[in-house]
C-alpha cells in the first residue's frame, strides 16, 4: 500500500481504504459539507453519527459518486479508494460502484424474484461464465447476508414478499453479491424493527471480517455496538473522528459531547 | 492492495482504466439514450411537418385573385343595356369593351372573345347590373369593380395550376393564360386579400373561390356558448358533489365509474347518442348549433368533471376546517372557501374542455351539421340556436370531402383559422394557470 | 319563442317570490336579524326554488313526453292504406311532420289563414302548391289522409303548449305560494335550502349515468331492430361488406369482419409507430432530459395531443398520402394504388398517438420509486441498465396499461380513417390497400340519404354497439391495470 498517511493512529491490523481530504459538497447554492478529511480504514466499521441534516449521508453518498445522479450536487476536494481519486475524469462510476456496494435507508428489492435480485449485480458485471457459477454466487452472497436458511427453498418467489428485515439482508446479499471492497449503509436498520435489527447487525459486525463498511445511523446505541470507529458531523463539519470508544466515553470537542448526552441533535 | 481473505474475487483493475465490458456496457448507454433523442425528434418531426403543411397549404386560402377594373358607365350605355332583352349580357359586353380600352391604354394587345372572360371571371355582367341598379348614382361616376377569378385562375396564382398540367375544358383553357399573363402585367388581376373567406359562408360545390367559413365560425359559437351555459354548471355541480358531498356508497362507485369511462368512449358514439336521442326520439332539428352543443356538452362534461374535481381536491382540507370551525354549513364552506379558491383551475380546466369540443368533428357528422350547406347567417339569437348551420370543423370536413381541388386549400385555410381559435383558447387557459396558480 | 318566454316568466315569478319572503321574514322580525335562524336570504331562496324547480322539471318531462304522446296518437290516424308500398309509417310519419311544419310556415308568412290552415282538405284545394309558394320543403304530393294527420298533429301540439303553460305558470305560483307559506322567522331556511342543492347536486351527478344509460339504450334498441331485419350470424361472421345504395334493403351483404379487421389492422400499425416513440421519448424525457429539454419537449409533444383529429384527417389524405404514393406508388414501388390506404391512417393515428403514449408512459416511469433506481446505480449498473432491467418491468404492467388506452383511442378514432383509410371493405394483408373501419362506416351508413327505418342505417347502430362494447372492455381492462400498479406502489 502506498500514500500510507504519516499521522494516523498507530494500529498495526489496519490500513487505510478511503482517503477523504477537504471534502466541500454543494447542493445548488447550499454549502452542505465543508472541509471534510476523514480515514477510513479497512476491515473495520465506521459509523458516521450526528443530527438530521449534518451532512452525514450526503458524504457517505459521496463515497461511491451516488450524489452524480442529482444534477444540482457538486463535489469538491479529494477522494481515494486505495490511493486512487475516485472523482478523477477517467473513472467510470460504473465500475467504482461495483467496487464500492450500498445498501439504502428502506429495504428496496427490485420487483423481481430473490434469485435475480441478487444475480442483477453479478450479471450486468458479467461476473459469470455460466449458471452453475451464477447460482454458485447468489447462494455465497445470500449466505454472507445471513439469509440463505431463509429462502433457499423460494428463490424464484418475488423479493417484495419478504419481511422488512429479510428485504433488507436480501439487499445487503444483493450489495455483497458482486464482490464489493467498502459497504456503505445508510441508515439501514431505520426502518426494521428491534428484531430484525439485532439480526442486521450482528451481520454488519460478520461482514467486517471482508469489507471496509462504512454506516450512517441515527442511533448512538447503534454505532457504539457495531463500529470500530466514529466519526461525529455536525452542521456539514466533521466534528471528530476517533476509536468508537473514545468518541463515546471522553469526546474532546464540546459538541460531540453536547449531542452524545442528548442535549443537541 | 492485496485482500487474501477473497479467494474468489477476480483480480479487479485499476479504477482509472476502463476495462472492456464497462466500454461496451457504457456504449450501449450511449445508444439507448440515443434512441430517446430520435424519438423525440420524429416526434417533434411529425410536428413539423403537419405545421409547415398546413401554413404551406392554408395561407394561400387568404388571399384570391381579382380582376380590378376601374370605369365610367354613362347614362346611355346605362339606358341601353336596360332597353336589352338580355341585359347581364348587355352588361357583359361593357365589361369587355371598357377591358379592352384599359388594354389598349396600357399598350397591350391581347385577342380575347367573351368565352374567354366568363371562364375567368364567371358572369361579370350581373354584378354590375345589380351594381348599378342599387346604385343609380354612381352612373357616370368612375367605379372600381374587383371580381374573384375563378378556381383556375386562382389556382395559377397560387402554383396549384400551370401551363403543363393545365386540360383543356369547358372550364378552361391553355391559351386563357396569355390573357391571364396579360392581365396580370397590366395590373388589372390581382391577388388580394380574400376577407370573404373570413366572413363569407360556404359556396356551392364547383365555386371553390367564394367559399367562405364565416358562417360556420358563428355555428360553431353558438354550439361553444350551449356547451358553455350546461357543461360548466352541470360539471362543477356534479365534482362539488362528488369531492365534497357524495357518501362512499355503490350509487357514488356507479357515478365514477361511468365517468371514467365516458371519458374513454369514441366520440363517434357520442354522434349516435345524439341521432339516436336528440333527433330521433326527441324530435330537435337537425343540424342546429343546439343539438350539436347537447351532444359535444355530454362529451365535454366528463373532461370538465375531471379537471374540476383535481383542483377541488388540490384546496387543502384545513380551509375546509377552518370555515367548518367558525361555524359555517358545509354547503357554505364549500361555497364561500372552497369553490372560490379551486376557481382559477376549473376555468382552466373548463377552457381546455371547450377547446376539445371546437375541434370536434366526428359526432356532428351524424347529427347532420355536414349535409347542409350554411350559405346564411343566422337571423337573430334565437335562430343562431336552431336553425340549420354548420360548425368549423364540420365546414372543413365538407370541403376536404369535396372533388374540386380549389376547395382543400380552403380546407386547410379553414384549419388555421381553427387553430388560432384553439391556440387562443389554450394560451388564456395557460395564462390563468400560470396567473392564479396556488402551491399550499 | 314563446316557450323562451314562459322560461323566464317562471324565472321572473321566482325573483318576485324571492324578494317577497325575504321582505315578508325581515318583516316578522321586526328588523332584528338575530331573532331570525337563517340569514334572509335563504328564506327567499327557499320559496324561489320552491316556485322555480318543480315548475321547470314538471316543463322539461312536458316537452319530452308530449312529442311522444302526439306521435302516438297521430301514427294511429293514418290508415295502413296511406302507406305507400315503398314506404314506413315512420316515413309518412316524417311527411306529416314536414307539411305540418309547412302549414305553420304558411301561415307566419301570411300565405294562408289559421282557419285555412286548420279546415283545409287536399282532395279540394291544391295544398301542395300553396305550402310551396310559401317557401316549405315540400317532398311529395300532401295527400289527404297525411293533411288530415298534419292538421290534428298542429291542433294536439297547440292545445298541448296551451295546457303547458297553464301547468307550468301554476305550478310556479303554487309552489311560490307554499314558500311563502313557510317563512317564518324560526323556519329552519339554510336547511332546507341546502338540502335542495343538495339535490341538485346529485341530480347533475347522475347525468353520468343518464348519458351512459342513453348511449346503451339507443344502441341497443336499433341493434335488436337491426337484427330483426337482418340476422345477426350474418353480421357478425359474413366476410363481405356490400350495402345496396336504395336503402330500402334487399341484396345487402353487412359482415362486419372486414371492418373489423380494417378497424384492427390501422390500429396496429398506428401503435407500432406510436409504441416505441412514444414509449422512448418518455423515457428519455423523465429518466435523461434536462429540466430546460424535458420543459420544452414534454409541451411541444404534448401539442400533437390538443390538434383536432380533423386536422389529422386531412394530414393524411392531403400529404402523407399523396408522399406515400410518390415512394410506394406506381411511380415508385407499385405496391400502392391511391393516396388513402391503412399504411396511410395508421401512420397518421400514429402520429396522433404520440403524446398520449408518451405522457400517460411518463406519468408511470414516474411513479417508480426513487430508491429502485438507487439500489441499481448502487450495485454499479449503467442508467440504462436501470432503465430496462428495473423501472421497465417495474412500470410494465402500467405501460401495458398505457398501450391498451391508446389502442382503445384507435380504435374509436373516426375522421383519420374517414379521411385517410379509403372506403372499400376488405379483407387484405397488404397494408397499402385501401380499407375501411367500424367507424368510417357508422358515418357512411348515417350520413347518406337513407331510411331510418332500413338496414343499411340500422347497422351502424349494431357497428356502433360493437365499437361500445369492445372500447368499453379496453378501457375497463386497462383502467384496472393501471389502477392496480398504482396501488403496488403507494
Amino acid at each position: 500500500m502506498y500514500d500510507i498517511p504519516h499521522h494516523t493512529q498507530e494500529t498495526a491490523v489496519t490500513d487505510v481504504k478511503i482517503k477523504a481530504k477537504d471534502v466541500q459538497v454543494y447542493y445548488g447554492d447550499t454549502h452542505a459539507i465543508k472541509d471534510v478529511s476523514v480515514e477510513i480504514e479497512n476491515n473495520t466499521v465506521t459509523a458516521f453519527i450526528g443530527p438530521s441534516g449534518c451532512g452525514k449521508s450526503t458524504f457517505l453518498r459521496c463515497l461511491n459518486r451516488m450524489n452524480d445522479t442529482i444534477d444540482i450536487c457538486r463535489v469538491q476536494g479529494d477522494i481515494l479508494i486505495d490511493g486512487e481519486d475516485i472523482y478523477d475524469k477517467r473513472v467510470d462510476p460504473v465500475q467504482l460502484r461495483a467496487k464500492v456496494g450500498m445498501v439504502f435507508q428502506k429495504p428496496n428489492p427490485f420487483p423481481k424474484s430473490i434469485y435475480d435480485n441478487i444475480a442483477y449485480g453479478p450479471r450486468i458485471h458479467g461476473m459469470a461464465r455460466n449458471k452453475a457459477e451464477l447460482d454458485e454466487i447468489v447462494e455465497r452472497a445470500l449466505r454472507r447476508g445471513a439469509i440463505w436458511d431463509e429462502v433457499k427453498d423460494r428463490l424464484q418467489a418475488p423479493g417484495t414478499g419478504l419481511s422488512g428485515g429479510q428485504q433488507q439482508r436480501l439487499c445487503i446479499a444483493r450489495a455483497v453479491a458482486t464482490e464489493p471492497e467498502v459497504l456503505l449503509m445508510d441508515e439501514p436498520c431505520s426502518a426494521l424493527d428491534p428484531i430484525a435489527t439485532a439480526q442486521v447487525e450482528e451481520l454488519i459486525d460478520e461482514l467486517r471480517q471482508n469489507y471496509a463498511v462504512v454506516i450512517v445511523t441515527h442511533s448512538m446505541q447503534q454505532a457504539a455496538r457495531v463500529s470500530q470507529k466514529t466519526a461525529f458531523f455536525h452542521l456539514g463539519n466533521l466534528v471528530e473522528y476517533d476509536d468508537t470508544s473514545k468518541i463515546f466515553t471522553n469526546p474532546e470537542d464540546s459538541r460531540t459531547e453536547s449531542y452524545i448526552t442528548g442535549r443537541i441533535g | 492492495m492485496t485482500d487474501a481473505s477473497m479467494d474468489s474475487v477476480p483480480v479487479k483493475g485499476t479504477l482509472t482504466t476502463v476495462d472492456a465490458r464497462t466500454k461496451k456496457r457504457n456504449a450501449a448507454e450511449k445508444r439507448f439514450k440515443a434512441y430517446g433523442i430520435v424519438a423525440i425528434l420524429i416526434g417533434l418531426f411529425f410536428l413539423v411537418v403537419l405545421a409547415v403543411s398546413i401554413l404551406r397549404s392554408g395561407i394561400p386560402a387568404f388571399t384570391q385573385a381579382e380582376m380590378q377594373l376601374e370605369f365610367v358607365l354613362t347614362q346611355e350605355e346605362f339606358d341601353a343595356a336596360e332597353s336589352q332583352v338580355l341585359k347581364t349580357k348587355a352588361y357583359e359586353n361593357i365589361f369587355i369593351t371598357k377591358l379592352q380600352d384599359a388594354l389598349t391604354e396600357k399598350g397591350l394587345t391581347v385577342a380575347f372573345d367573351a368565352a374567354a372572360i366568363e371562364r375567368l371571371l364567371g358572369k361579370p355582367g350581373s354584378t354590375i347590373r345589380e351594381f348599378y341598379r342599387a346604385n343609380p348614382d354612381q352612373i357616370g361616376q368612375p367605379v372600381t369593380f374587383s371580381l374573384p377569378a375563378s378556381s383556375r385562375v386562382d389556382g395559377y396564382f397560387k402554383g396549384r395550376v400551370s401551363r403543363d398540367t393545365v386540360v383543356d375544358s369547358r372550364f378552361f383553357e391553355a391559351s386563357d393564360l396569355d390573357l391571364v399573363d396579360a392581365l396580370a402585367d397590366a395590373g388589372i388581376i390581382v391577388r388580394n386579400f380574400n376577407w370573404n373567406f373570413i366572413t363569407g359562408s360556404d359556396s356551392g360545390v364547383d365555386h371553390p373561390g367564394g367559399a367562405g367559413i364565416g358562417v360556420s365560425v358563428i355555428g360553431s359559437f353558438f354550439m361553444m356558448l350551449v356547451v358553455l351555459a350546461l357543461s360548466l354548471p352541470i360539471g362543477v355541480a356534479a365534482s362539488i358533489y362528488l369531492e365534497e358531498f357524495a357518501p362512499q356508497n355503490w350509487f357514488t362507485d356507479l357515478i365514477e365509474v361511468n365517468i371514467s369511462n365516458l371519458a374513454a368512449v369514441p366520440s363517434i358514439v357520442f354522434g349516435i347518442l345524439g341521432l339516436a336521442v336528440f333527433i330521433q326520439f326527441m324530435h330537435l332539428p337537425q343540424s342546429a348549433p343546439l343539438v350539436g352543443g347537447l351532444v359535444l356538452t355530454l362529451m365535454t362534461l366528463p373532461t370538465i368533471i375531471i379537471s374540476t374535481r383535481a383542483s377541488l381536491k388540490a384546496v387543502p382540507p384545513s380551509i375546509r376546517e377552518a370555515a367548518l370551525g367558525v361555524g359555517a354549513s358545509k354547503m357554505q364552506t364549500v361555497f364561500h372557501h372552497v369553490l372560490p379558491l379551486a376557481a382559477p383551475g376549473i376555468l382552466t380546466g373548463t377552457i381546455i374542455g371547450l377547446a376539445q369540443a371546437l375541434g370536434e368533428t366526428a359526432p356532428l357528422l351524424l347529427i347532420g351539421m355536414v349535409g347542409f350547406i350554411a350559405r346564411a347567417y343566422p337571423e337573430g339569437v334565437v335562430s343562431g340556436f336552431i336553425d340549420p348551420n354548420s360548425a368549423m370543423p364540420a365546414q372543413i370536413y365538407t370541403w376536404a370531402a369535396r372533388a374540386d381541388a380549389g376547395f382543400y386549400e380552403k380546407a386547410w385555410g379553414g384549419i388555421i383559422i381553427l387553430l388560432i381559435f384553439l391556440l387562443t383558447m389554450n394560451i388564456i387557459a395557460i395564462i390563468l394557470r400560470r396567473r392564479f396558480e396556488r402551491r399550499w | 319563442m314563446p316557450l323562451l318566454w314562459l322560461i323566464l316568466l317562471v324565472l321572473a315569478i321566482a325573483a318576485g317570490v324571492f324578494i317577497f319572503a325575504r321582505a315578508r321574514v325581515l318583516a316578522q322580525s321586526g328588523q332584528d336579524r338575530r331573532t331570525l335562524h337563517s340569514l334572509p336570504n335563504y328564506y327567499g331562496s327557499n320559496a324561489a326554488m320552491k316556485s322555480a324547480i318543480p315548475a321547470l322539471l314538471v316543463l322539461v318531462i312536458w316537452l319530452i313526453a308530449q312529442p311522444l304522446y302526439v306521435n302516438t296518437s297521430v301514427s294511429g290516424m293514418i290508415p295502413d292504406t296511406a302507406i305507400a308500398e315503398s314506404s314506413s309509417r315512420s316515413l309518412v310519419l316524417a311527411e306529416v311532420r314536414r307539411t305540418a311544419e309547412g302549414l305553420d310556415l304558411a301561415i307566419a308568412t301570411g300565405n294562408m289563414t289559421e282557419d285555412e290552415a286548420r279546415n283545409m282538405r287536399a282532395d279540394i284545394s291544391d295544398v301542395t302548391q300553396r305550402l310551396s309558394d310559401a317557401g316549405a320543403i315540400v317532398t311529395s304530393q300532401v295527400t289527404q289522409p297525411v293533411l288530415r294527420a298534419a292538421q290534428q298533429f298542429r291542433v294536439l301540439n297547440a292545445t298541448g303548449y296551451q295546457i303547458m303553460t297553464a301547468v307550468v305558470l301554476l305550478i310556479a305560483i303554487a309552489g311560490g305560494l307554499w314558500g311563502v307559506r313557510e317563512t317564518r322567522p324560526e323556519f329552519r331556511a339554510r336547511n332546507v335550502v341546502e338540502q335542495g342543492i343538495c339535490v341538485l347536486l346529485i341530480a347533475a351527478a347522475s347525468i353520468a349515468i343518464l348519458t351512459t344509460l342513453g348511449i346503451v339504450l339507443s344502441l341497443v334498441f336499433n341493434t335488436i331492430e337491426f337484427f330483426r331485419l337482418y340476422p345477426a350470424s350474418e353480421f357478425f361472421f359474413g366476410t363481405s361488406w356490400a350495402p345496396s345504395f336504395s336503402g330500402r334493403g334487399g341484396a345487402s351483404d353487412l359482415g362486419i369482419l372486414p371492418l373489423l379487421w380494417g378497424t384492427f389492422y390501422i390500429s396496429i400499425v398506428a401503435l407500432i409507430v406510436a409504441v416505441p416513440i412514444g414509449l422512448f421519448s418518455a423515457i428519455y424525457l423523465s429518466e435523461y432530459a434536462s429540466p430546460k429539454v424535458r420543459a420544452f419537449a414534454k409541451p411541444m409533444l404534448e401539442v400533437l395531443a390538443g390538434i383536432p383529429t380533423i386536422v389529422y384527417g386531412l394530414f393524411a389524405l392531403l400529404t402523407v398520402g399523396p408522399l406515400l404514393v410518390s415512394v410506394f406508388g406506381d411511380d415508385g414501388l407499385g405496391w400502392m394504388q391511391a393516396g388513402t390506404a391503412v399504411m396511410t391512417a395508421g401512420l397518421v393515428m400514429g402520429i396522433m398517438l404520440i403524446p398520449f403514449v408518451s405522457s400517460l408512459s411518463d406519468d408511470i416511469i414516474n411513479a417508480v420509486p426513487q430508491a429502485m433506481r438507487d439500489g441499481s446505480y448502487g450495485l454499479g449498473a449503467t442508467q440504462s441498465e436501470t432503465i430496462r432491467q428495473v423501472v421497465l418491468p417495474a412500470a410494465l404492467p402500467g405501460i401495458v396499461g398505457a398501450i391498451l388506452l391508446a389502442a382503445s383511442r384507435a380504435i374509436g378514432e373516426t375522421m383519420i380513417v374517414v379521411l385517410g383509410a379509403g372506403a372499400a371493405a376488405r379483407l387484405s394483408l397488404n397494408p397499402f390497400d385501401a380499407m375501411t373501419t367500424v367507424t368510417a362506416k357508422i358515418v357512411s351508413q348515417l350520413t347518406g340519404d337513407s331510411d331510418f327505418a332500413s338496414p343499411e342505417a340500422l347497422v351502424a347502430f349494431a357497428l356502433g354497439m360493437t365499437l361500445f362494447v369492445i372500447t368499453l372492455g379496453l378501457n375497463i381492462f386497462a383502467l384496472y391495470i393501471v389502477r392496480k400498479y398504482r396501488e403496488q406502489y403507494e
